[in-house]
């Protein structure tokens, strides 16, 4: 049995002039890639507003077959992870690494809980014939408008890609807690903790948009 | 050393309570006033006051360096200039 490898970094790779200039670095590209998420749900948000200008009551209609109190419930559980990730974030720069995987297990389970809501939100939806595609666009129980279809296509695509981030947020904090078991974070390299709290947070920002434009409005 | 500010946990603690707070807000604000259109102003709003918390503490933007700042700003603009460019087509076509 070989024991436990523990790659605490104590100093920067050869390619940096320091651990900071490294830690700058790392920070700033993920800043780029949390760019490149922007213009990508960006790109979607331009769409939704587009069709909502062409057929506003086609919308109206499918915010309100939507249920707003468990969208609202998922808007709550996510500031709570949003929360917990800053405060793990926190703790690691202060060098506590137990406390750390604590937070970050929080808001595993509440990613884990937002996707067990998001599971029986879209279930409703599938039983009602109002997912668009595989054959299965059947509204029954709803007078549904026309583009009532193109409503539900926008907020599948919008609402499953988000979906994705919160499936990849919850494997990237597995590996973040596996690394803070083996303590391989101090003060000095946090990077990949402060990463992915940059990704989680984005995630959160792109939900706080989607909530009202779907569920309320 | 620079861009290691620890954020203090009653900071983080009253920007979670901000965002619940306005999270409420907006949802009281959509379910009671029927403005119409304005309504999506209110909603969004909300929603960017929201984004500006989450950035600023959360984030760290607050405390970061300007490239940080300039590169999530210029994103932004873009994606404004974009929203402008449709919604003039849309409306004024």
């Amino acid at each position: 049995m070989s024991t436990v490898k523990v790659d605490r970094r104590v100093d920067h790779s050869h390619h940096f002039t320091s651990m900071d200039q490294e830690h700058e670095a790392g920070k700033q590209g993920t800043w780029l890639f949390m760019a490149t998420e922007l213009m990508m749900f960006g790109a979607l948000f331009v769409g939704y507003f587009i069709y909502r200008g062409s057929f506003p009551e086609a919308y109206v209609q499918g915010g309100s077959l939507l249920s707003w109190k468990m969208g609202a419930t998922n808007t709550l559980v996510l500031l709570l992870s949003s929360f917990t990730m800053a405060l793990a974030v926190r703790d690691t720069m202060l060098g506590h690494n137990k406390k750390a995987i604590v937070k970050v297990a929080i808001t595993c389970l509440c990613a884990f809980a937002f996707l067990i809501i998001k599971f029986f939100e879209y279930k409703t939806k599938v039983d009602h014939g109002l997912f668009p595609g595989l054959g299965m666009w059947d509204p029954h129980g709803v007078e549904a408008l026309p583009n009532l279809k193109l409503f539900f296509v926008i907020y599948f695509i919008m609402t499953g890609l988000h979906g994705l981030h919160i499936v990849i947020g919850i494997g990237l904090m597995f590996w973040i807690m596996k690394r803070l078991k083996n303590d391989e974070f101090s003060p000095n390299y946090y990077t990949a903790v402060e990463g992915v709290g940059l990704y989680w947070h984005i995630v959160d920002v792109i939900w706080i948009y989607l909530f009202p434009l779907m569920y309320l409005i | 050393m620079s861009g290691h500010h620890v954020v203090p946990f009653k900071t983080n603690l009253f920007t979670f309570i901000g965002l619940v707070c306005l999270t409420i807000l907006t949802v009281v604000t959509a379910k009671t006033m029927h403005f119409g259109a304005f309504n999506l102003a209110i909603a969004m709003l909300i929603a960017t006051v929201k984004v500006t918390l989450v950035l600023l503490w959360f984030m760290h933007l607050k405390y970061d360096g300007n490239m940080n700042r300039a590169i999530f700003g210029a994103s932004f603009f873009f994606l404004m200039l974009f929203f402008v460019m449709s919604a003039f087509d849309l409306y004024f076509r």
